[in-house]
This record gives C-alpha cells, sequence and structure tokens, in this order.
C-alpha cells in the first residue's frame, strides 16, 4: 500500500516536471523563432501568467455537455500517454506505471485526445472548428500510418512492445541506439512527428492565420487553459516517447531534457525552413516519402 | 430580463435574417418541428455584473491579466494598418505580452482602430459581447473620441463610449504604433490598478448601453446579448 502511494507521489513529480518543462521549452522555441525574425519575442515566464489568466477569466459560456468534455478526453489523452511511459531508464520511481503492451496503448491514447477534441470542437457548432476537425483528423490519420509502420518495425526487431525493454535494448554506447541499429524506422517515425508536433509545414489544423485557429475557435477561459496545459505535456511525452525509442532512452533528467529539446527542435528547425503545407499537399506528402520508407523499414525484417 | 429577445413579436421582424426567422424544419427521419433561432440557438440571459475577489488575489490576477493582453484581431477604419505593424521587429509587442487572437473568445482586448461605421458597430457590438469578461477597449484615433473628420458624415458614429466602455483612448489622426504602444501601457496600468472595470460597468448599464445602439443600429436582427 505504501509503495503505491510513493510510486503515486513520484508519478506527481514527474508530472509537474513535465508540464513546466513543457512550458519553458515552448517558451525557448518562441523565442527562437523571434530571434529568427529578428524580434526578442515573449519573455520567458509568459505561458505560465497566460495559463494564470486563462483559469482565472470570470465567465465562461458552454455549448453542450460534449463541448465541456472536449478539453478533459483531449488531457485525459495526454496525461494518459505520461502515465504509461516510463521517463527515466532504469528508475523505480520515474518509470510511471509501464507495463510489457504500453506501446500499443500509447499509440492508442495518441489517437484518443484528438477524437476527443473533435466531438468537444464540433458541439462548438462553430464551422471554422468543424473545417478544423476534418482536417485536422484527416492529417493525424496519415501521420499514424509511418508512425505505426515505424513502431511495428522497432517491434520486430526488439521482439517486444514494451517501452522498457526497447531502451534497454538500446543501452550500452551510441551504436546501440534504434537511430543506428534501424535507421530506416528512425526516418520514417521522425518524418512523422513533423506532423506530429504541428509546427510550420503541417501546421495548418491550428495555425492562427488560416481559418482562425481551427478546432479550439470556441474555447475560451479554463477551458483553453486546459488545452494548453494539455498542450505542453504532450509535446514533452511525444518528444520521451520518441527519445525512448530510437535515442537510447534518458538515464537522468538533465539527460531527458536535453534529448527532448532536440528531438522537438527539430521540428521547430524543419518549420523555420520551410512554409506551411496546404492539406491536401501535407495528406499526400506524408502518404509518399514516411509511408514508403516506413514500408521499407518493415521489409527488411521480413 | 423579458425583453430580451423579443424582436420576432415586434415589426422591426423585417429586417429579419433568413436563417435566424422562424420556420418548420424537416428531420431525417421525416417529423416536422418548428424552430425560433431567436430563443433556441442563443441564450436569452443578461450580462452579470462578476465582483472582484478579495482584494490580495485581485491584485495579483489584475497584473496576470495586464501581461498578458490577448487581442482580437479585429480593424476598422484606418487605424487597423498601425497594427500589424507591431508585431514586426520594430516594435516587437510581444515582449510586453501582447498578442494577437484570431478569435473574440480567446481575446481580452478588442482594439477600436478608428472611425466606426454604422454596420461596423453592430459587428463591434457582436464581437464584444462574445468576450469573456474581464474584457477592455481600447479606441485608437480621433475618430473614436469625437468623429474626428467624419464628425458630421451621415453614416458614423462619433463617440465609441456610447456604445461599448472604452478603457483609453489614444489621440491622433492616426496615432503611431509608438502611441498605440503607450495606449497598451497606460491599459496596462489601468487594469493593475482594478480601474478597468469595463465589462461589468456594461452589464450594470446595460439598457442605457442598448438604447443608445439600436437608436443607431436601425435593422436590428440580432438577439439583443450576443453571448
Amino acid at each position: 500500500m505504501n509503495h503505491i502511494i510513493i510510486k503515486l507521489l513520484y508519478t506527481l513529480l514527474g508530472l509537474f516536471i513535465v508540464l513546466n518543462w513543457g512550458l519553458l521549452m515552448g517558451t525557448i522555441m518562441r523565442k527562437i523563432t523571434a530571434r529568427v525574425a529578428g524580434r526578442y519575442g515573449i519573455p520567458f515566464y509568459q505561458p505560465w501568467i497566460d495559463l494564470i489568466k486563462l483559469y482565472t477569466k470570470r465567465t465562461s459560456i458552454t455549448h453542450g455537455i460534449m463541448f465541456y468534455l472536449g478539453p478533459i478526453f483531449r488531457l485525459g489523452g495526454g496525461i494518459g500517454m505520461f502515465l504509461f511511459i516510463p521517463l527515466i531508464f532504469g528508475s523505480e520511481n520515474f518509470s510511471n506505471f509501464s507495463w510489457s503492451g504500453d506501446l500499443v496503448l500509447i499509440l492508442y491514447l495518441q489517437f484518443l485526445g484528438m477524437l476527443g477534441m473533435a466531438l468537444g470542437a464540433g458541439d462548438g457548432g462553430h464551422p471554422n472548428s468543424v473545417i478544423g476537425i476534418s482536417r485536422g483528423l484527416g492529417q493525424f490519420t496519415t501521420i499514424e500510418v509511418p508512425m505505426t509502420l515505424a513502431v511495428i518495425s522497432i517491434a520486430i526487431q526488439y521482439h517486444t512492445l514494451s517501452i522498457s525493454e526497447i531502451v534497454a535494448a538500446q543501452q550500452g554506447g551510441i551504436l546501440n541506439w534504434t537511430l543506428f541499429t534501424n535507421p530506416l524506422a528512425t526516418a520514417a517515425a521522425m518524418l512523422s512527428l513533423l506532423g506530429a508536433f504541428g509546427h510550420s509545414p503541417f501546421n495548418l489544423v491550428t495555425a492562427p492565420n488560416e481559418i482562425p485557429i481551427g478546432p479550439p475557435t470556441e474555447y475560451h477561459s479554463s477551458f483553453l487553459g486546459v488545452l494548453r496545459t494539455n498542450n505542453a505535456i504532450l509535446h514533452v511525452i511525444e518528444a520521451v516517447l520518441f527519445m525512448n525509442l530510437f535515442f537510447g532512452g534518458a538515464t537522468n533528467w538533465i539527460e531527458l531534457i536535453v534529448k527532448t529539446f532536440l528531438i522537438y527542435f527539430w521540428s521547430v528547425f524543419v518549420g523555420l525552413v520551410f512554409p506551411r503545407f496546404r492539406i491536401e499537399q501535407s495528406v499526400v506528402w506524408f502518404l509518399k516519402i514516411p509511408l514508403v520508407i516506413g514500408i521499407l523499414a518493415i521489409i527488411i525484417f521480413i | 430580463m423579458s425583453d430580451i429577445n423579443n424582436n420576432s413579436n415586434n415589426k422591426k421582424d423585417k429586417f429579419l435574417a433568413e436563417e435566424n426567422k422562424k420556420r418548420i424544419v424537416e428531420g431525417p427521419d421525416g417529423v416536422k418541428f418548428e424552430i425560433d433561432p431567436l430563443n433556441d440557438y442563443f441564450c436569452d440571459q443578461r450580462p452579470q455584473v462578476k465582483d472582484p475577489k478579495n482584494k490580495v488575489v485581485e491584485k495579483f490576477l489584475n497584473w496576470a491579466r495586464a501581461e498578458s493582453l490577448w487581442v482580437l484581431g479585429f480593424g476598422t477604419g484606418c487605424g487597423s494598418i498601425e497594427i500589424p505593424p507591431l508585431m514586426t521587429p520594430r516594435f516587437d509587442a510581444f515582449r510586453f505580452g501582447i498578442q494577437m487572437r484570431p478569435t473574440p473568445r480567446q481575446s481580452s482586448v478588442i482594439i477600436i482602430s478608428g472611425y466606426l461605421s454604422v454596420k461596423t458597430l453592430k459587428r463591434v457590438i457582436r464581437s464584444y459581447e462574445q468576450m469573456q469578461s474581464p474584457k477592455y477597449v481600447l479606441a485608437l484615433g480621433s475618430c473614436t473620441i469625437n468623429g474626428g473628420m467624419y464628425y458630421d458624415s451621415y453614416n458614423t458614429i462619433n463617440r465609441v463610449d456610447y456604445y461599448i466602455p472604452v478603457d483609453v483612448y489614444v489621440a491622433g489622426c492616426m496615432p503611431r504604433p509608438e502611441a498605440l504602444l503607450a495606449g497598451f501601457n497606460k491599459l496596462k496600468e489601468r487594469i493593475k490598478d482594478g480601474r478597468a472595470e469595463g465589462a461589468n460597468e456594461y452589464a450594470e448599464k446595460f439598457d442605457w448601453y442598448k438604447a443608445n445602439q439600436k437608436k443607431i443600429i436601425k435593422d436590428w436582427n440580432m438577439p439583443d446579448y450576443n453571448w
């Protein structure tokens, strides 16, 4: 009994660190974007202030039950992913609740938040939300295909669906990382990661200057606060997942922070170089290059 | 309370947009039912006065609100051309916690950026009422103060604060982006002092504001309060 409570407290501590690192990482990326544009950009504490402001707005309105549940589903998807991913390799306390089949569960939870958001935003009734949802789900489905192929390739390679075991198999030097032992799967997954983070070439869904901001058009006050909290968690967790699968995991918090930063920076870097795709361009792009690489990554193991 | 949304019963019915009129609709399973969009689709609750919390908490929250001003991307008149440069390297309003939002639901500041024609006033009211409290109004240029060079125009209004509560005026024709930034700083001071309670003022004097608005907008074809 005591054991599970201590574990729970450590998980909450991990969530707290991940949330704050996610907010800080988002700020650093916006600062980098600003410096590229020749600006100073937002102060580093801006996301925290934004969150305080959003959570303490005096009024909020509702459009129905699903409108309430949408952000909660989304947060549930984010925290659910967090709960089943081992953060620090070899640490009893920070391996969260990972178990032997967590990889499949995480692929599922990735989609759950998206669907919850779609239902909630649909209840908002704004036409822009609906357009945003159809674009978002379309794009995310095509992102999932190469990502799933890469994951299957890794599962075949390591004969396991447990993230902890995949990380364990990569220990003992940089050449043991999946990046070097299975470069095709890494390439397919890293290309689909660009879409999952939603930075520039693939940010059509929530870009403020497209159809106004897409699915969250009607979301405001604490609803939007929940969505932003979830975004911060989700960005770190996606990066942690990729770090665990392809870049040898992390044995301490410093390593985790450096690696997640670099993985997130990859999508920002690409975003700063390439302009935005239209939806048909991005869908076709995901179904061309990453998909072909993903299929090759499977074929070499047959 | 009772006179809200009674437009469908009076003679102004002829101005009502086609999609807002009472009509019979047939559902997918063949059942016919009557819908009255003004009563069914819109909330008919009046805006409520939301009193500030206790002093210490409110001071902290006001600081947060002042440092995180989300501006609605809404441009009227010639002043809207002065807003985009704020986000460029030269002025870089992001430094002051000012960010643009594309939807009224998420924004806390609306800039009335120049003369308001009768047609635009209607849109301004709808956008302002959709914003969530606490919300602030920054009026830019002489036209919003006394009509400016359009003071005798047949189609523009002269004083914005007859129609929505204004927090800060920035004078000039047109004020440069520096003046707009100064206006933002003034607005921040007001918020931090707890004097920017425009949303509550609007709720308190709701009838007065509505009467003024209806004097100008003859073809009033929307609910009285647009949640």
